[in-house]
């Protein structure tokens, strides 16, 4: 029994490095922030195999705050990630993509206005949008 | 060997599973080229891994109260790894952190071209 542990605490130690490695090298913060929730998951399942390694079951309390908290620091950095943090790919395609895609859904609620009958002031207030 | 003696190399052997599956993910974090084929490599052990050790877990404890405790912790990464790999899957793109050379098909890339056409006739 004593050398699955070894073997498992081997096999986290090696993705954790691996993970680390993206952490600190990854040419965007994107790819910063999928590796600290590689991070973060195996932190989880490193939590739950000590409580196999001793018998216990006292740390389940953190490995639900755990699973339900790791993902907000991800999700803030990708709600507020810019152009300007890319250093891989075309920015001016991105840039087009953005505005052209604002634009047709400007667009399109138009149009959804004018078929709906509405009056001429709330269309041109969604022009304005 | 007794019923706990195959409990406990269960739940070893859920153990080794899981951990390799972490093992993957930081292999694939490291090896695939770019931002969203990396996402697709982190999300392995969010859940299938979760799943083998939770088991594991339950295995080591033999009790159902336990088991019950631990479905909290599947279902709340059920919940929030979706939402966190669709934004970054968002974000990837929307930045431009892929590498449209290693791409098979680009999906979005027709409704942006017919948006920028729509835009440019809009401007004319």
């Amino acid at each position: 029994m004593t050398w699955i542990m070894w073997a498992v605490g081997a096999l986290f130690a090696i993705g954790a490095a691996l993970a680390l490695y993206r952490v600190v090298v990854g040419p965007s913060i994107l790819d910063r922030m999928i590796a600290s929730d590689v991070l973060l998951t195996a932190l989880i399942l490193v939590v739950c195999t000590e409580m196999v390694l001793n018998n216990h079951t006292r740390s389940i309390p953190l490995t639900v705050v755990l699973a339900a908290t790791a993902v907000f620091g991800t999700i803030a950095v990708a709600r507020y990630v810019s152009r300007q943090d890319s250093r891989t790919g075309s920015t001016d395609r991105a840039a087009a993509a953005d505005v052209a895609l604002h634009r047709y859904e400007v667009q399109e609620s138009l149009t959804d206005a004018i078929s709906l009958g509405q009056t001429d002031e709330a269309a041109a207030e969604e022009e304005q949008r | 060997m007794t019923l706990d003696d195959w409990l406990d190399l269960a739940a070893g052997i859920a153990l080794l599973l899981g951990a390799g599956l972490s093992l993957t993910a930081g292999l694939g974090v490291i090896r695939f080229p770019d931002a969203l084929s990396r996402l697709h490599a982190a999300t392995k052990p969010q859940i299938l891994g979760l799943i083998f050790v939770v088991l594991a877990v339950a295995l080591d404890s033999r009790s159902w109260a336990t088991l019950l405790a631990l479905v909290p912790v599947v279902v709340f990464q059920m919940l929030t790894a979706p939402i966190s790999a669709h934004m970054v899957g968002r974000a990837g793109y929307r930045t431009g952190n892929f590498r449209a050379d290693t791409l098979v098909s680009d999906d979005l890339d027709a409704a942006v071209a017919r948006a920028s056409r729509y835009s440019g006739e809009d401007d004319s």
